[in-house]
């Protein structure tokens, strides 16, 4: 069974922390992440550039382009693309594209700061499933 | 999970511009605000760990800060006891309460008024900067004292006077309109902008380094409270891809190293990254600013993978809107660089000739002005430019730096009498 972990916290406080603070968190994360990746277990983990560099597409009629993150609650978060692209506006045409494939709601344009691929075996796992 | 004095002062910290902010607008004055926070912190250190923190620090503090304070003038005049301190640990419901009655709007303004009055037009830059560093981000006396290489004696004695200053102006409580809004957002990114320089030009004093790092938290968070402003976009942007530079900025004997002879790997590509998103939404607005277009310039040299890679001729166009925008004798001095790579250093020495007067005080003017000599074989003119850019540096690295440039100068082609002198020999 794949799951996928949403990690939540105050990111004023978490984007304020010194290089020693965040390296040590990485490092405590890091033998968990080894431990997973050893077992097979571990899948593309990633972590987010903060709130204050995301741009949100509403896919309405016509599409809106907002600054800043996703603030709606009426909505739930149903499932997350990773994309390589050149700048912000290849993002946005990608979003397009996709919103005319599936209208409503809305996507998040969030920038990476990290990008992990993870265990060939969950890789591989992903795509049997898929 | 460990909630630890780290993760507790890292979420104070957080949450002292909004709630130093929104106790400032119940009292009215700076000091008792900054004693109600205090007082707050206190109770935070003693309770949090016990109880866990709350889900808002900020409202938290801000109506722990506003009882205490409250307290504290009902004991003055009636002697009335404090609540034990154990009342005190079941605040989720009243927290939620206080969270409901701040509206985001509010919070918003606070913050920027807290930001706000550091701008005073009669504060000197640098009290400007001790001010705001003292008064929303917090960091101690001594702190900012270590961080200008001042005295702590001297350093409370310039940030008192600095606050007698602001205290006596009058700090406007009103909600501002949309126009004072723009003038107040345009101020505190100047000044966000003076804190993070002194941190860059720090060289290697850590205890300065470390602004870099605070400007840029500010400026997130001011972002995160006007997240349609392209110039604090632009701001933010600017500061992070400078500030990723940092680890290939000195070499390992604390020397600085020019953009084109830094190690690009050792960039900080994350913070680049959110630089260069922050820029493409600006970018979005159509609404050029000062900010946008020198954190447009710094992406270009953060975009080139080596410096040979760099569009020098679209850097030349940016100065160029630039100097339209801000004009300054810096700004002409800065766009030289790039007319130098485009049109040769001639056209650049022609281009900074006029400046000559107005710059004849600024180290990186004699600086351009050696090394363009230089390029162009003209030894003597090279080594008087960079004998007066030595007499003005401002830090040792910078010093040092031209002194290489100086050494080198002397040894492939010594000064006439001095050949005279090796020969005699």
């Amino acid at each position: 069974m794949l799951y996928a972990l949403l990690c939540y916290n105050d990111e004023d406080v978490v984007w304020a922390w010194d290089k020693k603070q965040d390296g040590e968190v990485m490092q405590r994360l890091g033998v968990v992440r080894d431990r997973l990746e050893a077992a097979g277990k571990l899948g593309p983990s990633l972590r987010l550039l903060p709130t204050t560099a995301a741009t949100t597409f509403r896919k309405s009629d016509p599409p809106l382009v907002i600054d800043g993150p996703f603030a709606e609650t009426k909505e739930q978060l149903l499932g997350i693309y990773i994309i390589d692209v050149a700048d912000l506006d290849e993002a946005l045409q990608v979003a397009r594209d996709l919103g005319e494939a599936n209208p409503g709601g809305a996507y998040e344009i969030r920038p990476l700061a990290v990008y992990n691929t993870g265990s060939p075996e969950a890789v591989a796992k992903g795509v049997a499933t898929a | 999970m460990s909630h630890d004095l780290a993760w507790i002062n890292a979420a104070i910290s957080a949450a002292r511009p909004q709630a130093v902010g929104a106790l400032l607008r119940y009292f009215r004055d700076l000091d008792t605000a900054e004693e109600a926070f205090q007082d707050a912190c206190l109770r935070a250190l003693n309770n949090w760990p016990r109880n866990g923190p709350p889900r808002d620090p900020a409202a938290w503090l801000i109506m722990v800060g506003r009882n205490a304070a409250l307290d504290g003038v009902r004991k003055r005049s009636r002697q009335t006891e404090l609540p034990p301190e154990d009342t005190l640990s079941d605040l989720d419901d009243a927290e939620t309460r206080v969270a409901e009655q701040i509206d985001a709007s509010d919070y918003r303004d606070d913050v920027l008024r807290l930001m706000f009055i550091c701008c005073h037009p009669d504060l000197p830059a640098t009290q400007q900067v001790a001010l705001a560093l003292r008064i929303v981000s917090g960091l101690s006396v001594k702190q900012i004292a270590r961080a200008f290489l001042a005295s702590e004696a001297a350093m409370e004695q310039r940030i008192t006077r600095a606050k007698a200053r602001v205290a006596a102006g009058d700090a406007e409580f009103a909600t501002p309109g949309p126009v004072e809004r723009a003038e107040r957002l345009a101020a505190v990114a100047a000044m966000l902008y003076l804190v993070f320089n002194e941190g860059y030009s720090a060289g290697d004093n850590p205890a300065r380094a470390q602004l870099c790092g605070e400007a840029i938290r500010l400026a997130r968070l001011l972002l995160r409270l006007y997240q349609t402003e392209p110039e604090i976009m632009g701001l933010l942007a600017l500061m992070l891809i400078q500030h990723a530079r940092t680890p290939a900025r000195f070499d390992a004997e604390g020397q600085i190293v020019l953009l084109e002879d830094q190690d690009r790997t050792l960039w900080n590509r994350p913070m680049i990254n959110e630089g260069l998103a922050l820029i493409d939404k600006a970018m979005r607005h159509r609404r050029p600013g000062a900010y946008q277009v020198q954190a447009a310039i710094a992406a270009l040299h953060a975009r080139a993978p080596t410096p040979a890679d760099t569009d020098w001729a679209q850097i030349d166009r940016l100065y160029a809107s630039l100097e339209r925008l801000t004009p300054s004798p810096v700004v002409t001095l800065n766009r030289a660089v790039a007319v130098s790579k485009v049109a040769g250093p001639e056209a650049a020495l022609e281009m900074i000739a006029p400046l000559a007067d107005k710059l004849s005080g600024y180290f990186h003017f004699h600086g351009l002005a050696g090394a363009l000599n230089l390029e162009l074989g003209r030894h003597a003119e090279a080594r008087t430019a960079f004998d007066r850019a030595i007499a003005l540096a401002n830090t040792a690295a910078e010093a040092s730096h031209i002194r290489q440039h100086l050494d080198r100068l002397m040894a492939d082609h010594p000064p006439p009498d001095e050949r005279a002198a090796t020969r005699a020999k």
